[in-house]
């Protein structure tokens, strides 16, 4: 690639050839060879090509697992031991497709919080952070049916608990709750409807992050500014400055998800993953994997009715508030570019905000760890506390911060910002 | 600004409680913590262990738990050699068939078959059993909570009678580390109960340890080729790290 963006302008005669009737390579070429791409990035902007690694990571050995795996009540946990035990290379398999799960939210959670800190998601970013939020909607479905998958105690209960909240709905709940699981309690059907969309669900997330992607060319990228490039001094070609350092990030974050991989693969997994699922015995407590505890805490956290006081006619009850409060929760982010009313971006330039975000990330670590804990004393009230600020977080503050924040002054052009800090050495 | 900073005090505080909190709610006896060799990171099983544990296993326990997930083949895991895994698999016996006119017959198991389950079905278990459904060992290892400590100490940990206020049924027994404490498992070894082809000592001790060895291998019998594989990946991936930090750094030079 020669940054050629005149279609068919390519030394190989072949590449032209096909340029000319196809476009494809001029399109590479624009969007990955001269792509203008501020010049500022720290290495939070790793995370996103990071994400799209991890991505493939999952699709591939989620493929070859298939292969070898049996989608029936009857043979789920024995075919996954299979695996493991007697396919070539399978308990590779098996760990890279169990913890690349747990790496790819680690992505997308730091490419998420990084959207948050240096306000990607504000104009004319909008539609670009709403496809982020519906990609990461999609994982979280496709993540809780893979986990059903190897039918052991954790799989089904899991699979019972959560499906059992949509029959909280009123009216349609139990409809809902009778056609996710394909019955009346959670059995063979349920897997094979879970498998099937467990292997759907990843290619309507590869859609989406083409669309994603589409945007942010179309946008540009953020940057940790949060000001636009103005001249050609802002900005550098993808390639070959981004290109060599997505790939050096990429690497980095590889050593972390191999090490775990190979030498404590069954760190983030629970005991009650081991034993095949018994809808007779209900394990001690159930916990979803550990990205899903933030959530599950919300969920949680309501405790009590919502009654008209007084009279005691109960309006809404708490297993409908804390599902209306989980989906919420993320049903927020949808809304976020215009819940925040600051024309500032960055929260290097925002005092305040910077201090409210770092109390809701302590929240979302508190919420995690009261989600891995059985709900009693403290904890439901730690729990509640913190569901309290998240909730605040996004609906009170961002709304009122961005009238009220004096924000520290903006540079003039990231070109003089990067000579700035580089004279400040 | 104040209100902030006290909010997150109490945060900072609420997340140095929280281990004391749980730690406090568990009601259970502390495990034994041994440090077990293959869980080092580098460890491989220790084969002498591992032989000496397969005795323990086929002399005690498996005349009531099943290992059905590991077949006879695997056994070279242990070090033993392919005569010796036939002739291994040759003391058991299994239903075969339907044979040509149809019938079933028993036959010697040979290294392709899975051990052979010490009864044909989980109601005949419970049967003399007392009520009681011996687990398969397969998995045991993993589908505890910090498996293998716990194993040995649910090995070790039984007492000679329940405490004052408790009352024990017929068959059941008091152990220390068991959930509810009341297992229907009768203390299954003592010492000198087996006598080593090696000529160790068969302590209770001893003889637990073995056993838990083998039965961590039979729950990861892939560990060995893991981790040596995972010592060559990460060797490649942290210098290949290494030379794309330097490409990046050149290719950044004029910019920076």
């Amino acid at each position: 690639m020669s940054g050629n963006t005149e279609k068919g302008q390519f030394d190989n005669k072949v590449v032209s050839w096909v340029d000319e009737r196809l476009p494809i390579f001029t399109m590479l070429s624009k969007e990955y060879g001269v792509f203008p791409t501020p010049k500022n990035f720290n290495y939070f902007w790793n995370f996103g090509a990071i994400a799209m690694a991890m991505l493939s990571i999952m699709i591939l050995t989620g493929i070859f697992l298939a292969m070898n795996y049996t989608a029936h009540a009857d043979e789920a946990f024995n075919s996954v031991e299979r695996i493991t035990r007697d396919v070539n290379y399978g308990w590779l398999l098996r760990y890279l497709h169990m913890n690349g799960a747990s790496f790819f939210f680690i992505a997308v959670y730091i490419h998420i919080g990084r959207g948050l800190f240096y306000g990607s998601y504000k104009g004319p970013r909008e539609l670009l952070w709403i496809f982020g939020v519906l990609i990461f909607l999609l994982m979280m479905g496709t993540a809780f049916m893979g986990y059903t998958l190897p039918w052991s105690q954790m799989s089904g209960w899991g699979a019972t608990v959560i499906t059992n909240l949509f029959s909280a709905i009123p009216i349609v709940g139990d409809s809902i709750h009778t056609l996710l699981i394909g019955g009346f309690t959670v059995d063979n059907p349920t897997l094979n409807r879970f498998f099937a969309l467990h292997y759907l669900l990843p290619f309507v997330i590869v859609a989406v992050v083409f669309l994603h992607v589409w945007a942010l060319h179309v946008t540009g990228s953020n940057n940790p500014l949060g000001i636009e490039p103005k001249s050609k001094k802002d900005t550098l070609p993808f390639h070959p400055y981004y290109t060599s350092k997505d790939v050096f990030g990429l690497s980095v974050f590889l050593l972390f998800y191999l090490w775990v991989v190979f030498f404590h693969p069954l760190a983030l997994s629970h005991a009650d993953h081991f034993k095949p699922f018994d809808s007779m015995v209900t394990p001690e407590h159930i916990v979803p994997e550990w990205y899903f505890l933030p959530f599950y805490a919300i969920l949680k956290s309501f405790t009590a009715d919502l009654v008209i006081p007084f009279t005691g006619i109960i309006l809404v009850e708490a297993k409908l508030l804390g599902v209306l409060a989980m989906f919420g929760s993320i049903g927020l982010l949808f809304v976020l570019p215009w819940l925040d009313s600051s024309p500032v971006r960055s929260a290097t330039f925002r005092p305040i905000y910077k201090i409210c975000l770092f109390l809701l990330l302590i929240s979302m670590l508190v919420l995690g760890y009261t989600g891995s804990q059985p709900a009693e004393g403290w904890v439901v009230v730690a729990a509640q506390i913190t569901t309290a600020y998240y909730f605040i977080h996004f609906l009170v503050i961002l709304p009122l911060l961005g009238k009220i924040e004096r924000t520290k002054p903006l540079p003039k052009s990231i070109n003089e910002s990067v000579l700035a800090k580089k004279e400040g050495k | 600004m104040m209100k902030i900073r006290k909010l997150f005090s109490v945060f900072i505080v609420l997340a140095f409680l929280s281990p004391v909190a749980s730690h406090a709610a568990k009601s259970t006896e502390e495990l034994p913590n041994i440090p077990w060799g293959f869980q080092k990171v580098f460890s491989t099983y220790d084969r002498p262990a591992l032989q000496r544990g397969f005795q323990v296993y086929k002399e005690v326990c498996a005349g009531c738990h099943g290992l059905d997930k590991v077949a006879y083949r695997n056994l070279s895991g242990l070090g033993y050699n392919p005569d010796e895994i036939k002739a291994i698999a040759a003391e058991y016996t299994v239903i075969d068939g339907p044979n040509d006119e149809g019938e079933m017959f028993e036959r010697a198991a040979v290294p392709a078959d899975r051990f052979v389950s010490p009864f044909p079905n989980d109601n005949a278990a419970r049967a003399s059993n007392g009520g009681a459904l011996p687990p398969d060992l397969s998995l045991i290892i993993k589908a505890r909570t910090n498996g293998p400590n716990y194993l040995f100490g649910l090995l070790t940990g039984y007492a000679e009678e329940a405490p004052a206020g408790e009352e024990l049924l017929d068959g059941q027994y008091w152990n220390k580390y068991f959930p509810g404490h009341k297992i229907s498992m009768a203390p299954p070894l003592s010492d000198g109960l087996i006598t080593y082809s090696d000529g160790t000592e068969a302590t209770v001790e001893m003889a637990t340890r073995d056993v838990v060895e083998f039965l961590a291998w039979a729950s990861e019998p892939t560990m060995e080729a893991r981790k040596q594989m995972g010592v060559k990946v990460l060797l490649f991936l942290f210098f290949l790290s290494v030379l794309l930090y330097i490409v990046k750094r050149r290719v950044w030079r004029d910019v920076h």
